[in-house]
């Protein structure tokens, strides 16, 4: 019953976030400070990431193809399709839920235990719409860097094994190429959405609805994101069945 | 003037308020005082709108809250200003953007307009170079200055403050609550002032209403709350120390 309670709450805050909209010039400087914030602050570690998953699993690979019979291009292969359909868009998500999600979850949070919510409230303001509104838009921009992600990792996985002495540079172009289905991109881009939209309104729940002091705020950001990895990796899999199977 | 009649709210099923009537006048700082857990707050936030009576009905000016439609709501909340006890300032913007902010919101006005309204109040609350500063760069009274700034920028006609002085020096907090007086004459607004301060009682309790256990156990001014025979009211009074020695002194006839 617990649960169903905060399930709801969480689409009645849907609900109250789309309405009763900030006035314009308000909403555009806030929605560009949250891009900052969410997105372009978190590019670095995306990049330092994605290079590295990239490369231990271009690594991984090579080591386990021991039989001769099997083509070094399978490297690249390997790599492309790991890093597109599984380690950008849901493995960096999952550690985004931690940079991205405990910042808004404490942002929030620490407005409300210092009655800032409260003020802008009283000044007649929706404040769901002010607070969450702007972040859902920032987090648009999420899959542009989910894209450098993707391109970083196969860069990454033809360091390793180029440089590493696993492939060579030609097969890994070769594999790299083959079989190559444009669909496996559309299903990583859509599923970045939505998971950008999680990232957005999960942690922002948790923060919004938090009673208490200091203590509480961490608490909820602790909170914010095991949900937020939980329901991540419950539509991933929901995803994956609806669009791939 | 608000107008209170028979004001009932609970939580969970335990009755905070327990039937208010009163009013507060325009142009007059009207106290709401009582001990912890009497009902202050919550009293006060059915005054702001934020929360909503279960029984009776708050008037703004004859405007009777609960009748008004959203839109007629919103507008109302417009013209209410609120200092908090925590300041509540939002702490990404500067104090200048902070004072604006309410102006930004609900004015077309363009930034040099909206900064020379600014720089007005900024000016009658006596802040001074604090402009750019952010509120944790300022000390405790200079962010209640702010956050009176803010509250009176838009010209409200009602205003709210939540334990205004509390965490003040006494100095400063003397300051503030004749701040806070002046503002509500020259302004000529309807100032409610939530409070367990006696000093506020004695500086600027102009009309006074005590809570007790969510009931209105007494009304009255500064002048009338030393010599009711009210014992709630006077055991809330002469709890403090200083205030018993003086009356130990009064009735000694020293």
């Amino acid at each position: 019953m617990f649960y169903l309670d905060d399930i709801g709450r969480y689409f009645l805050m849907l609900k109250n976030t789309f309405s009763r909209m900030t006035k314009g010039s308000v909403l555009r400087s806030l929605i560009f400070k949250e891009i900052n914030d969410l997105v372009i602050g978190s590019v670095g570690i995306i990049i330092f990431l994605a290079f590295f998953i990239g490369a231990v699993v271009a690594i991984q690979t090579a080591l386990n193809l021991t039989n001769p019979l099997i083509p070094k291009k399978l490297i690249a292969f390997a790599s492309r399709q790991s890093v597109i359909l599984e380690f950008a868009p849901t493995f960096l998500s999952v550690i985004m839920a931690g940079k991205v999600g405990s910042f808004i979850t404490s942002s929030i949070g620490t407005m409300r235990v210092t009655e800032q919510i409260d003020a802008l409230e009283v000044m007649g303001i929706n404040s769901l719409n002010y607070l969450v509104f702007p972040k859902i838009v920032a987090m648009l921009m999420y899959p542009f860097i989910i894209a450098i992600a993707m391109f970083i990792g196969i860069f990454g996985g033809y360091v390793a094994g180029v440089y590493g002495g696993f492939v060579s540079s030609s097969e890994f172009i070769t594999g790299l190429q083959e079989e190559f289905i444009p669909y496996h991109l559309v299903y990583a881009f859509l599923k970045t959405f939505l998971f950008a939209f999680l990232l957005a309104t999960i942690p922002s729940f948790h923060g919004y609805y938090m009673r208490g002091g200091a203590l509480e705020v961490g608490k909820a950001s602790t909170s914010a994101f095991v949900w937020t990895t939980v329901v991540i990796i419950i539509s991933n899999y929901i995803l994956t069945q609806l669009l791939l199977s | 003037m608000i107008e209170v009649k028979n004001l009932h709210k609970g939580f969970n099923g335990e009755e905070i308020l327990k039937g208010i009537t009163t009013s507060f006048k325009r142009g007059k700082t009207n106290l709401i005082i009582g001990t912890s857990g009497s009902g202050k707050t919550v009293f006060l936030k059915c005054l702001l709108g934020l929360f909503a009576p279960e029984k009776g009905s708050i008037i703004y000016d004859g405007k009777v809250y609960s009748e008004l439609d959203e839109e007629e709501q919103r507008g109302l909340r417009e013209s209410m200003g609120m200092v908090f006890q925590g300041s509540a300032l939002f702490d990404s913007m500067t104090v200048e953007e902070n004072i604006m902010f309410p102006l930004r919101m609900f004015t077309k006005q363009k930034k040099a307009e909206m900064l020379d309204r600014a720089n007005t109040v900024i000016d009658r609350v006596q802040l001074i170079n604090a402009n750019k500063k952010l509120p944790s760069e300022i000390s405790g009274g200079m962010q209640k200055r702010v956050a009176i700034a803010r509250a009176i920028v838009t010209r409200p006609n009602y205003l709210f403050c939540d334990e205004p002085n509390s965490g003040l020096d006494p100095k400063t907090a003397t300051v503030i609550d004749n701040l806070i007086q002046e503002i509500t004459e020259e302004y000529d607004i309807t100032t409610v002032i939530n409070t367990h301060d006696m000093n506020s009682v004695m500086e600027i309790g102009e009309k006074i209403i005590f809570l007790r256990y969510g009931n209105l156990e007494w009304e009255g001014d500064k002048s009338q709350i030393f010599k009711t025979d009210n014992e709630a009211v006077t055991d809330f009074v002469y709890s403090s120390n200083l205030f018993k020695k003086v009356r130990n002194a009064q009735l000694k006839g020293l």
